[in-house]
């Protein structure tokens, strides 16, 4: 039983990754009506910026939070300047069907300058305390991944509270709610949608800094983390970041039992399959709150 | 382009094509156009559903998967390489039937996501199950002959061609394009949506378990998992967007475009042409809907229009 349980205990922690990179998915989505399929480009993009800090400033990849995130909020407000704030005027299916097609050509453009800046090779943050383990009850616990654990559930919590409390995060929630009722009561929406899209790619650039310390990164991850996202946001749904959290975890279980049932290469395949049969099962419903 | 004058300049193009094994005795040539050939027959392929019916489909890559999976199985085993390929194609279109009444349930951007998480499932299927080089045996390798796979591919990419052309004015071109345009309203009016929709889907993965067939006798050696990999919608997608969505010449003139841009940049930076070709077609999606054929057709009318200006005065 232990090495299931090993693995569970190794699911839980990368599910809060993929719990904190769909928040930001999430978010972008829910708000805008923006599909943004280069979301895993941008992990991989803040990934780099944590990895490029600790090569060359030595600079700690949990210290480094404090620079990527400001860097990928300010990114994001020009992604959106430049291209997704263009979509948004469209009706809601061109919008997420648009969205979705730009997505894509950034994705590619940025995992080709991906590898024309740092080569196609798997890169990771390995620091002094990198080999750290606890062991709990004869399981290893990795410090550096039970430590993005914690960072990914205040991240999301710091999203919620955000959301919830501060002003612009209310305009954010009414907007995504009903754009034109939120029009109406005087809110600004174009800044809102602005707003939304900045955090969401400020989430995918601290997602890609936990990832490249205690995972690995290379300009191809992108695509992989986008379908962890999607898959994410359609168990959990819309709405909720804790939710989307929890929603992270779930999927790093079921791929834990996953591999210890059919075997490691089929890790990533039950996710997958989930996505479909749940978007299948509820073709419309699926995004509606 | 009327029908006439475009049917002409087709068949001259692929007469003058033909001649060439004849003419060029280099094998790079041969090789850069057989690329360009496979690279009309997927994009063409792909159009089908996404340009016509408007589905944009992100798993194509199965299909030409499955296709080159098939074709090589058999081709190896003893079959006859032609025979291989049409077992390639089929079933890629069962593969097909059997899950599109169920993508289809999927709308618009929903179906693009699905077929990706699909064509994913597929891939790293055959990664695991078949996870051995593929290479031919040596026997085969010695009798090699580049031209056979060239006219094979000049052929094909001809049917997708004339496919593409056929569906154009035809009445299930008009319901797939009544479906893209607004399905409701094209269900109101009688068309059925569904059965359209897999028509269509049927065709496209026709081809493309075709053109996975060309790959597989091309190829003396490649991983299995190869051509299900998401590249090759990717490159489908693009080559289509760029030429002009849902027209018959646009995949072509994105495809010459394309594979030279992508072959000549590979000399010197490798997968550079992304970062130009991913830019482009983000400019495409905001600014030019209708891709090259829309800028050639647009270009033309400036140039009449100046010419009767200068006329009048």
């Amino acid at each position: 039983m232990t090495p299931l349980f090993q693995q569970l205990v190794l699911g839980l922690l990368i599910g809060g990754l993929y719990g904190l990179a769909a928040a930001g998915l999430s978010l972008v989505f829910g708000v805008l009506k923006v599909l943004n399929v280069a979301h895993g480009q941008l992990i991989m993009l803040g990934g780099y910026g944590a990895f490029w800090l600790f090569a060359l400033r030595g600079l700690d990849p949990f210290a480094s939070l404090a620079v990527v995130i400001p860097a990928a909020l300010v990114a994001g407000g020009v992604l959106y300047w430049t291209l997704f704030g263009w979509v948004v005027r469209a009706p809601e299916e061109t919008r997420v069907k648009n969205s979705l097609l730009i997505g894509f050509g950034l994705a590619l453009a940025l995992e080709a300058a991906a590898v024309r800046l740092w080569t196609a090779d798997e890169r990771s943050v390995t620091t002094g305390y990198a080999g750290a383990v606890l062991t709990v009850a004869g399981l290893a616990v990795p410090v550096v991944r039970l430590a993005s654990l914690a960072l990914a559930l205040a991240l999301c919590g710091g999203l919620h509270l955000v959301l919830a409390r501060w002003r612009w995060g209310r305009a954010i929630r009414a907007t995504a709610e009903d754009w034109e009722a939120a029009l109406m009561t005087g809110i600004d929406v174009r800044r809102a949608y602005l707003l939304a899209f900045a955090l969401g790619t400020a989430l995918a650039g601290a997602a890609g800094t936990l990832v490249s310390v205690g995972y690995s990164i290379s300009p191809s991850i992108g695509l992989e983390w986008t379908l962890k996202a999607l898959i994410v946001v359609v168990l959990a749904g819309l709405g909720s970041m804790l939710g989307t959290f929890v929603g992270g975890l779930v999927l790093g279980l079921a791929e834990a039992v996953s591999a210890t049932v059919f075997g490691g290469p089929y890790r990533e395949v039950v996710g997958l399959v989930v996505f479909f049969v749940v978007l299948v099962a509820r073709p419309r419903g699926l995004f509606v709150r | 382009m009327t029908g006439r004058r475009s049917r002409a300049l087709g068949l001259a193009t692929a007469a003058a094509l033909a001649t060439v094994p004849l003419v060029v005795r280099r094998d790079d040539v041969l090789n850069f156009l057989f690329l360009v050939l496979l690279s009309v027959t997927l994009a063409e392929s792909w159009n089908i559903v996404a340009g016509y019916a408007g589905q944009v489909n992100l798993g194509h890559a199965a299909f030409f998967g499955l296709g080159a999976l098939t074709t090589r199985a058999l081709w190896i085993a003893g079959a006859p390489v032609l025979g291989a390929m049409v077992a390639g194609a089929a079933v890629a279109v069962g593969f097909a039937l059997l899950i599109g009444a169920a993508a289809f349930r999927l709308r618009g951007a929903y179906f693009a996501i699905g077929t990706l998480a699909l064509g994913e499932i597929l891939r790293i299927t055959v990664g695991n199950v078949r996870a051995e080089i593929s290479t031919l045996p040596a026997a085969t390798i010695a009798g090699y002959r580049l031209a056979h796979r060239y006219y094979l591919a000049l052929a094909l990419a001809a049917a997708a061609v004339a496919v593409v052309a056929a569906l154009g004015g035809s009445r299930l071109g008009l319901g797939m394009r009544a479906i893209r345009e607004d399905e409701e309203a094209a269900e109101a009016s009688g068309v059925g949506a569904l059965r359209l929709k897999l028509l269509a889907l049927a065709l496209s993965t026709a081809l493309a378990g075709l053109a996975g067939g060309l790959f597989a006798y091309y190829h003396i050696s490649y991983y299995p998992a190869h051509p299900f990999s998401p590249t090759w919608t990717f490159d489908a997608l693009l080559i289509t967007f760029i030429g002009g969505v849902g027209t018959v010449h646009g995949p072509v003139l994105g495809a010459v475009f394309y594979v030279f841009l992508k072959e000549y940049l590979a000399i010197r930076w490798v997968d550079f042409h992304l970062l130009i070709f991913g830019l482009l077609f983000v400019a495409i999606v905001l600014l030019l809907p209708g891709g090259l054929v829309e800028a050639a057709a647009r270009l033309g009318a400036l140039a009449r229009a100046r010419v009767l200006t200068a006329i009048r005065k």
